[in-house]
C-alpha cells in the first residue's frame, strides 16, 4: 500500500522550475501535433523535441526507461498484430500470413509517436506535482469540475486503495480463496459494489465537512504562480519549434514515406 | 441571564425510510460558555443532532434558533457555519487538500479572507496545537492522532464560537488523547461532545447529557 508515486515531480533543473502552466500548454499542443502527423519527418522531430526537453528535465534515467518499457509493452503486441493485417504489398511471409510493407511502416510510426508524447509528457508533465497541476489547470481557466476531479482523485484514491485491502483482508481472514466458482465471482461482485457504495457515502461525506467550513463551490488557492522571463522564453521557444514541426508536416508530405 | 446560543424547539427528524423517527417534539438549549457532554446508545442521535445544527439535516418539523437567529434555509445554516465549528468523526472526511497548510487555509480561504492572511492565521492555529512544522507534510500521510489533530487545527482556524465535536477520542492512543483534552480545556468557547468514553468526557466537559427521542437531559 504506498500513495500515488511521483517520481518524477521533484527536482531543481529547468524543466522543474518552469512555470507549470506555460509547460501544460506546450505539451497539449505537442502531443496534439504529433499525434495527427503523418509523416516519419514530422514525427522523428517531434522525437528528438522531445528528447531535448527530458535532457533537461535531468531525471534518473533508469525510472523513465522503466515507465517507457510499460508503455512499450502495450506497442509491443501492435507489431504482431498490425503488420500482417494491414493491406499492402508483402513483404515477408509465413505461410498462410503476409506482412506487407506499408503495414510495418504504419506500426514503426505509431511506436515513434507514443514514445514521443510519452517523453514529452513526462518531461514537461510529471514534473508537475498532481496537486499543482490541478492548481495550474484551475489558473488556466479550464472548467473547475475538471479541476476538483484532478484534485479530489488525487487524494482520495489512496484511502479507496487503503479501504479495498481492508475489505479483501476481512475476505481473507474469513477464509476466502479465489477459484472459478460463483461463490468468486459474487463475492468479487459484493466488493466492487461495496468500493462503490462506500466511495459514494465518503463523498457525501468529505462535501459536508466542506460545507461546514464555508465552502460554496469557488476553491481560493494558496498557491501563486509567477510567470518569469524564463518561461516567455520557453513557450516562444516551444510554439516555434511546433510550428516547424507543422512545416515539416505539410512540406511535401509523403515524402519519407515513399522513400522507406 | 445570558441568551443560549442554540435553542430547539419540537424539533421532529426521521431519515427517510426509517420506520420511527430519531427525533420527536425535541427540545434543547445550549447555554454560552457550556461545555457538555453527549452521551447515549449508538443510534439514539447524537451525530444527528450535531448534524441539524449545522444544517447538514432538515428538521421535518420543529424550529432551530441559533444565536439568537432562527435558521430554516440553507442561506441561514452558511451563516451558522461561519461561527459553528463542526470536527467530524472522521478524520478523511474533513481534510481533504494535499496539505496541511492548505487545508488548515481553506475554512479562512471561504471566509473572505485573503491568502497570506489565511496562512498567517493557519500557522497561528497550527502552532497553537502544536503542530508545528506540518505546513507541507501530506494529509493522507499523516497518523491517525496527528490526522484528528490537523483535522481540529482546520475547524478552529475559522475561529468559532461554538465547537461541535464527534467522537474526537475515538482511536487515539493516551498521550494523543491527552493532548487533545489539554487543547480542549483551554479553550474560551462552549463546545459539544458526542463520546462513549466517559473518562474523556468527565476531563473535557462540566456535564453530560443523554440524548433521547424526546429531550436531552444531564443524567
Amino acid at each position: 500500500m504506498s500513495p500515488i508515486g511521483e517520481p518524477f515531480s521533484e527536482g531543481a533543473s529547468l524543466a522543474h522550475r518552469l512555470d507549470p502552466r506555460g509547460k501544460m500548454v506546450v505539451a497539449t499542443l505537442f502531443a496534439v501535433l504529433v499525434a495527427v502527423a503523418k509523416t516519419y519527418t514530422a514525427t522523428l522531430a517531434g522525437l528528438a523535441v522531445a528528447l531535448f526537453w527530458l535532457a533537461l528535465a535531468r531525471l534518473p534515467l533508469k525510472k523513465v526507461v522503466v515507465r517507457l518499457l510499460v508503455v512499450n509493452s502495450f506497442i509491443f503486441f501492435l507489431w504482431f498484430v498490425l503488420p500482417l493485417t494491414y493491406p499492402g504489398e508483402a513483404v515477408w511471409r509465413f505461410g498462410p500470413l503476409a506482412a506487407s510493407r506499408q503495414g510495418l511502416l504504419f506500426t514503426g510510426l505509431i511506436t515513434l509517436k507514443s514514445n514521443a508524447i510519452i517523453i514529452a509528457l513526462i518531461a514537461l508533465i510529471a514534473t508537475v506535482p498532481v496537486a499543482t497541476l490541478g492548481q495550474a489547470m484551475y489558473n488556466l481557466r479550464l472548467p473547475d469540475k475538471l479541476c476538483h476531479l484532478l484534485l479530489f482523485t488525487y487524494r482520495y484514491l489512496y484511502v479507496f486503495e487503503e479501504e479495498y485491502h481492508r475489505l479483501v483482508q476481512a475476505m481473507k481472514v474469513r477464509g476466502f480463496q479465489p477459484r472459478t466458482n460463483l461463490h468468486t465471482y459474487r463475492s468479487y461482485a459484493y466488493l466492487a459494489a461495496m468500493l462503490l457504495v462506500r466511495s459514494l457515502d465518503r463523498a457525501d461525506r468529505v462535501f459536508q465537512a466542506m460545507r461546514c467550513r464555508g465552502f460554496h463551490g469557488v476553491f481560493y488557492s494558496l498557491r501563486t504562480f509567477s510567470w518569469q522571463r524564463r518561461d516567455g522564453i520557453f513557450v516562444a521557444v516551444s510554439m516555434l519549434v511546433l510550428m516547424i514541426l507543422v512545416f515539416l508536416e505539410w512540406w511535401r508530405p509523403g515524402l519519407m514515406w515513399r522513400r522507406l | 441571564m445570558s441568551e443560549p446560543l442554540i435553542e430547539m424547539y419540537d424539533i421532529t427528524f426521521a431519515y427517510p425510510g426509517a420506520s420511527r423517527p430519531v427525533f420527536e417534539d425535541f427540545n434543547f438549549q445550549l447555554l454560552p460558555e457550556q461545555h457538555i457532554g453527549l452521551v447515549g446508545p449508538n443510534g439514539c442521535g447524537k451525530t444527528t443532532l450535531l448534524h441539524l445544527i449545522m444544517g447538514l439535516l432538515r428538521p421535518q418539523a420543529g424550529k432551530i434558533v441559533i444565536f439568537g437567529q432562527e435558521v430554516s434555509k440553507e442561506k441561514d445554516f452558511v451563516a451558522v457555519r461561519q461561527k459553528v465549528g463542526l470536527l467530524f468523526q472522521n478524520a478523511d472526511d474533513q481534510l481533504f487538500c494535499p496539505t496541511v497548510l492548505e487545508d488548515v487555509a481553506f475554512g479562512p480561504l471561504n471566509q473572505g479572507k485573503p491568502p497570506a492572511e489565511a496562512v498567517q492565521i493557519a500557522r497561528e492555529t497550527m502552532e497553537r496545537l502544536g503542530l508545528h512544522g506540518f505546513e507541507d507534510r501530506v494529509t493522507y500521510k499523516l497518523s491517525g492522532g496527528e490526522k484528528k489533530l490537523v483535522s481540529l487545527a482546520t475547524v478552529l482556524a475559522m475561529r468559532p464560537q461554538l465547537l461541535l465535536l464527534d467522537e474526537p477520542s475515538t482511536g487515539l492512543d493516551e498521550q494523543t488523547k491527552h493532548r487533545l483534552m489539554h487543547i480542549l480545556m483551554d479553550l474560551k468557547i462552549a463546545y459539544m461532545i458526542v463520546s462513549h468514553e466517559s473518562d474523556f468526557l468527565s476531563h473535557t466537559t462540566h456535564e453530560c447529557c443523554h440524548v433521547h427521542g424526546h429531550c436531552c437531559k444531564p443524567e
